[in-house]
């Protein structure tokens, strides 16, 4: 078996009678780091509530490693590490003793030789006996991620782990995240920074209202998804787009000094050949000419609309 | 079962009340003196005794009693609300921990302290009153019995309670009623017809009439009744807790 999280037709209706997960169904491999995107309120966190036992589903079934979340949910539960969203750690205990609760807390045995690793790991050592509640708030994070790792999971749920920090921090989690991996621990992340998923993520799934729109291997999607942009820079501003040139929809700069072209890379045509004769034959002189290809973030845009 | 996990809850609450040790006795202590000061001596001075025994020492059970009820509460109702409060719950609820270990690491630490805090209160007693206690092992009986069942409804006031107001609510508005009127300053023999009838109905006369017996003797009423009504009480509370996590209500969305 090579899933390590299996979903099927998972539906949460609250209380209120919001619909916040609508027949999602997933797997997830083992040791892959899978990134969940989504705009604010799509369901992201009540999907990885479920799975991890905070919140109750309304239908469906979650097996994770081969068991059942309600049925087997000590054996489930021992699998699963959480980071959550909030930075929610308990102020009064020293850093070793809270990941030293959580430790005993999912049943496992003291083992302060592998607790002083993940603190290592996380550039926490020199804090390992100061109370959490003396820690900036970059320096919870890390200890809601050492306290998550402390019962040595195999799957990890890192809710916006980067949410409010800094760019430092935020590199040195990715480098966590790599090594995490690399020991074979699968990963689910949610995130708003898309550059992240497009940075770590090996498949992406894009939920929207609760609904599970794609999941796709990141760079499958990007290459089916993507578009790319042709950039002209004319050797001479001008005011408009020449009315030979209009058929190409071409967008030009404010300024007047470039134009922009958008073509599906995966056409039979692209269209730049002729879009150079016609610029040729309009009159004007192109100084210099760079694509791009359009980002995880665009693509996520286009799937969303306006809820991104 | 996971014994790791319920003995980490345990060891987590029991950390929290010594690192707050001085307060957590100080408090009972000092107040207990006080009652001792008020009670035992400015008025119990013009009530020579009750039922034979000196008013001194006839307070000293519903003395430990009105402590280890409110403890009880507060320690239990605290001790859940605030990870609540805090958020850290989430990472109880997400544990390979059934309700059974949870309550018991809750429950059981918060039980825990309410003894030790009695057992201080009847020692800091003893230094102002000459105490004999007639039946030690039914006491101290009463005094776990008491300690778990108030700790348990504590506990249920935690999981319920959506603000601190809420929180103190409960205890201010009902649990100290009951106990001041529940016979622990005096006997309900003491009261006039009417008023011993309407005080058989609050639940608390049965615990003090209990611990009191134990001590002396002498119960408002039989012994039995009042080992059954502890004892009823503590399996409503477990009820509640268990259809509360089965549900969860309150506990899980």
């Amino acid at each position: 078996m090579n899933n390590i999280l299996t979903i099927q037709n998972l539906e949460k209706t609250y209380a209120g009678g919001h619909q916040a997960i609508k027949s999602v169904s997933l797997e997830v491999k083992k040791g892959e780091i899978f990134a969940l995107l989504g705009p604010n309120g799509a369901g992201k966190t009540s999907l990885i509530s479920i799975i991890c036992g905070l919140v109750t589903p309304s239908a469906g079934k979650v097996i994770v490693d081969g068991a059942d979340i309600i049925t087997e949910f000590r054996k489930t539960r021992k699998t699963i590490g959480l980071v959550p969203q909030e930075l929610s750690v308990d102020g009064f205990e020293s850093v070793i003793n809270t990941l030293r609760f959580s430790r005993a807390l999912f049943g496992k045995r003291k083992d302060d030789a592998y607790l002083d690793q993940v603190l290592k790991d996380l550039s926490l050592s020199d804090k390992r006996n100061e109370p959490v509640m003396s820690l900036s708030g970059g320096m919870k994070r890390r200890v809601l991620i050492a306290k998550a790792l402390a019962h040595e999971p195999e799957l990890l749920f890192l809710d916006e782990p980067t949410a409010g920090v800094d760019v430092s921090l935020r590199k040195d989690m990715w480098a966590m995240i790599g090594r995490l991996r690399e020991n074979g621990t699968t990963i689910i992340l949610t995130t708003h920074y898309i550059e992240e998923a497009e940075e770590m993520a090996d498949r992406v799934g894009i939920i929207n209202k609760g609904e599970l729109l794609l999941v796709e291997e990141k760079n499958a999607l990007m290459k089916r998804m993507g578009k790319k942009e042709l950039h002209v820079v004319l050797d001479k501003p001008i005011q408009k787009v020449p009315v030979k040139l209009k058929a190409h929809e071409l967008e030009l700069s404010n300024d007047g000094s470039s134009m922009t072209y958008r073509y599906d890379t995966r056409a039979e045509r692209t269209g730049i050949r002729t879009l150079l004769n016609d610029i040729h034959e309009a009159g004007l002189g192109v100084a210099d000419i760079e694509t791009q290809q359009s980002s995880l973030e665009q693509i996520f845009v286009e799937l969303v609309g306006d809820d991104a | 079962m996971n014994y790791l996990g319920f003995w980490a809850i345990f060891r987590f609450e029991m950390a929290r009340f010594f690192r707050t040790i001085f307060e957590s006795l100080a408090s009972p202590v000092i107040s207990t003196s006080l009652y001792f000061v008020v009670f035992g001596t400015a008025i119990g001075s013009r009530i020579q005794e009750v039922e034979g025994v000196s008013y001194g020492a006839f307070i000293v059970p519903g003395l430990i009693k009105l402590t280890v009820m409110t403890q009880s509460i507060s320690n239990a109702s605290f001790g859940i609300y605030f990870p609540k409060f805090m958020g850290t719950i989430f990472e109880v609820l997400s544990a390979p921990v059934s309700f059974v270990e949870i309550v018991m690491g809750y429950v059981g630490a918060a039980a825990l302290k309410s003894v030790i805090i009695g057992l201080v209160i009847l020692l800091t007693a003893s230094l102002f009153v000459d105490l004999h206690i007639a039946h030690p092992i039914i006491m101290l009986l009463f005094l776990i019995l008491t300690s778990i069942s108030f700790s348990l409804f504590g506990f249920i006031l935690g999981l319920w309670a959506k603000s601190w107001q809420h929180l103190n609510i409960v205890p201010m508005l009902v649990i100290t009623p009951l106990v001041f009127l529940g016979g622990s300053f005096y006997s309900i023999d003491m009261l006039p017809g009417v008023w011993q009838k309407i005080a058989l109905f609050n639940p608390v006369v049965y615990l003090v009439s209990g611990f009191r017996w134990a001590f002396f003797e002498q119960a408002d009423v039989p012994i039995a009744i009042s080992l059954v009504a502890i004892t009823g009480f503590l399996i409503l509370c477990i009820g509640i807790i268990a259809w509360m996590f089965k549900t969860g209500h309150k506990i899980k969305q």
